[in-house]
């Protein structure tokens, strides 16, 4: 195998391998990067064996041919090198080392024989369809923060991704909770999708499918089964394993009776209550917020280290309420509002509190009150 | 009388079968009959009263075999809120002795009256006495005393002439006491360590006086230094009552190895509801739980959640233990099981987040806190569950 490729263009492809390759591995195979050149391009791969990804660059190939090197150091290699280089990779299958040119530089890598490589099995996708790359990043992103680390409750260790009915009609929906905020965001459901299996997809992924949706124009090709998932551009294809679990019941938990309703600037509240915040010792940030009449009132008392409250002017126009939430779910709440202004539907001080912008309600966030 | 018995002045004293003297005390009815703390579907005896001791019973075995040595048994399910205010109790009368009280559970501690004498104007062995009288007159229940000079022989001693024991264990008699014990009387051993002192010979205390210091130590580690001085009555440990809590755990040795869950899941709970016990009296909570399994091959298996904000309610640590020990496997049979906490933070910090995903758990813990509140205003008495006033 012998080809030639240029730097921006190889490092872009093995960034993305390195990243779904584990840190720490017991099969050495798993640490290395498929290389696949043929015809006009070059196809590197990297598993875990729960995500496979498979990033196709083009490049010109001298003499086709295939092996796998540690993807790390390929990746560490690579970024070092000047911009704009041109990395010829060259592996004479005798010695077992991989060859990397660049200039005056020269790399010899060890090889694993590309027969050992692990190439995750071929799913039949029940559904198929395209989406654009914002609607996805727009569910994903505003969803993937509540995902729990909670090993125990692994069904919570990823995105509930599935078809529902939401205020306007069908739509493709994702979940994701860790017991103390809930996230539950809507989009239009593109044509295809309404027979999709509902799958859990994973903390990992989510984090591997972002970087496939920055391209705002791009439509990416969704396929699901009740297995496996797959995202894919013309260049990238990101298959996963879907977490083997039911996702529990979340319409219970998003509250229909609340009526005591706060509006408030989010980026106002999301400062004050990061301020407040500040003296309360790391441990237990629980926040209070009193509300009155057009008036929230933010406060933490930590006896072992300090005191803080904070005014806001609001609209609030039911009876008192006192309620604790923790500081840090607040914010990263607050922070989901990006263009009107965050709505608070509360019931008692005990009671799951619901957060949305404004009206939308393809938007919603339920999060746990705390005792305070 | 004991020749060193006005010197002696390190004290372990021992409730005697507390939770069912606590039943028995609040529930006059009980007195005559045998009492067994545990059970229900759980099916694990906690404690038995010596009337059921009499019988055969012993703690940790499965409700089924308790009750057919004992079938006119009285089953009593635990309260172990009434147990951590019992224990509050007894602790506020040792408080009165010493400020060097060192609690090991809610029914034992040490105390170190070293120097006291001259305060109370009696010595030591004055004063435990007049503990146990008071435990019996204010509290309604017994506890048993061993006195001696260090640590471990107070412990020895407590245990000696149970129930309502009084012993005492003096540095002139302290070697020929031990000798011919069992070395399973030394605290720590287990059966595994058992097992290979067994394999070098050494069954009694006495045995281990025919082995160098070197010796020990080389074949057993740090264990076979502290066993030389143990086997001669060193213990150079302190009472340490303010020594910070690092960890809070509970276990049980079975009677016979099992892999059944039902019985393990029995022992989780109970365990669990001691653990919770214990936070609670100690005004802790933890945010780690730890699920410790021994394999009938002495292998131990240990494995550990944290969890997102830490707790003190035995409903929350059952729970996560239990999902412990399913991630587990069950590669029983298992011969041990032992429930914790660790990473300990003030009570004030725990359980004040609900669960979104199980509302229930929240109700349960404000009916568990509020009980705990209004008996700690009127007493033990304040609340009782239904099945008490039967």
């Amino acid at each position: 195998m012998k080809f030639s490729i240029e730097r921006a263009v190889l490092l872009k492809a093995v960034a993305q391998a390195q990243s779904v390759v584990e840190r720490r591995n017991t099969i050495p195979i798993l640490a290395n990067v498929l290389i696949e050149a043929e015809g006009d391009s070059v196809q590197f791969r990297a598993t875990d064996l729960d995500i496979e990804v498979v990033d196709k660059a083009s490049a010109m190939v001298e003499r086709a041919g295939a092996t796998t090197v540690a993807a790390v150091t390929l990746n560490e290699i690579v970024r070092k090198l000047p911009d704009g280089a041109l990395v010829t990779l060259t592996e004479d299958g005798v010695k077992g080392r991989l060859t990397i040119e660049a200039g005056r530089s020269n790399f010899s890598l060890a090889t694993l024989p590309k027969e050992d490589f692990p190439v995750m099995a071929s799913s039949d996708y029940a559904t198929n369809f395209a989406a654009p790359a914002p609607v996805l990043r727009r569910l994903f992103d505003k969803s993937k923060f509540a995902i729990s680390t909670e090993e125990t409750r692994y069904y919570l260790n990823g995105v509930y991704m599935h078809v529902a009915t939401g205020e306007d009609g069908p739509a493709l929906r994702c979940v994701a909770t860790d017991g103390h905020r809930l996230a539950r965001i809507d989009a239009a459901l593109p044509d295809g999708a309404s027979d999709m299996p509902g799958v859990i997809v994973p903390r990992k992924t989510v984090g591997e499918l972002r970087k496939l949706l920055d391209d705002d124009d791009m439509q990416i090709a969704v396929s699901v089964s009740e297995t496996k998932v797959r995202f894919a551009t013309p260049n990238i294809t990101l298959t996963s394993k879907v977490i083997d679990g039911t996702f529990p019941d979340y319409t219970r938990v998003i509250p229909q009776g609340n009526t005591r309703r706060l509006e408030v600037d989010a980026s106002d509240f999301a400062k004050a209550v990061d301020r407040v915040a500040t003296v309360s010792s790391e441990r237990s940030r629980a926040v209070k917020l009193s509300l009155d009449e057009d008036r929230l009132v933010l406060s933490v008392n930590a006896p072992d280290s300090g005191a803080a409250t904070e005014e806001l002017a609001v609209a609030y126009d039911d009876e008192r309420l006192e309620i604790g939430f923790n500081a840090k779910y607040l914010l990263e709440i607050a922070s989901q509002v990006d263009r009107e202004n965050a709505v608070f539907l509360f019931n008692s001080s005990g009671d799951p509190t619901l957060m949305r912008e404004g009206n939308d309600t393809s938007a919603v966030y339920v999060v746990m009150p705390m005792r305070v | 009388m004991h020749d060193e018995l006005w010197d002696l002045s390190i004290a372990h004293m021992d409730c005697d079968a507390f939770y069912a003297s606590v039943e028995k005390r609040d529930n006059p009815e009980l007195q005559d009959k045998p009492v067994i703390i545990g059970g229900g579907k759980r099916g694990v005896v906690s404690t038995a009263c010596y009337i059921a001791r009499i019988r055969g019973v012993r703690s940790a075995m499965p409700m089924f075999q308790a009750l057919k040595l004992c079938p006119d048994a009285v089953v009593v399910r635990p309260r172990m809120d009434a147990y951590a205010e019992a224990s509050r109790a007894v602790r506020a009368l040792m408080d009165e002795l010493t400020p060097q009280i060192e609690p090991l559970s809610l029914d034992e501690a040490f105390l170190d009256l070293t120097g006291t004498a001259r305060l109370h104007g009696a010595p030591p062995a004055i004063m435990l006495a007049r503990l146990v009288k008071r435990m019996k007159e204010e509290l309604g229940l017994s506890g048993s005393i061993g006195l001696s000079h260090n640590k471990f022989l107070a412990k020895v001693a407590s245990d000696l002439d149970k129930p309502r024991g009084f012993s005492v264990i003096g540095k002139a008699e302290t070697v020929d006491f031990l000798k011919p014990k069992p070395v399973r009387l030394i605290w720590g051993i287990g059966p595994a360590t058992q097992a290979s002192l067994d394999k070098a010979g050494i069954h009694t205390i006495g045995d281990l006086h025919r082995w160098e210091k070197d010796q020990l130590t080389e074949r057993f580690g740090q264990t076979g230094e502290r066993l030389f001085h143990l086997a001669r009555g060193e213990d150079f440990r302190r009472i340490s009552p303010n020594a910070p809590v690092k960890s809070i755990s509970k276990e049980t040795t079975f009677f016979e190895d099992t892999s059944d869950p039902d019985v393990l899941d029995g022992h989780l709970w109970r365990l669990s509801e001691q653990v919770s016990a214990r936070a609670k009296a100690k005004d802790k909570a933890g945010r780690v739980v730890t699920l410790k399994l021994k394999t009938k091959a002495f292998k131990t298996i240990t494995k550990r959640q944290s969890l997102h904000q830490p707790t003190q309610m035995a409903d929350t640590i059952y729970r996560v233990a239990r999902s412990l020990y399913d991630a587990a496997g069950n590669t029983g049979p298992f011969r041990l099981i032992g429930v914790g906490i660790s990473d300990l933070t003030a009570a004030q910090d725990a359980d004040r987040e609900g669960d979104l995903l199980d509302p229930d758990a929240c109700r349960r813990a404000n009916a568990e806190r509020a009980t705990d509140k209004i008996r700690a205003k009127f007493g033990t008495d304040a609340i009782k569950k239904g099945r008490a006033l039967r």
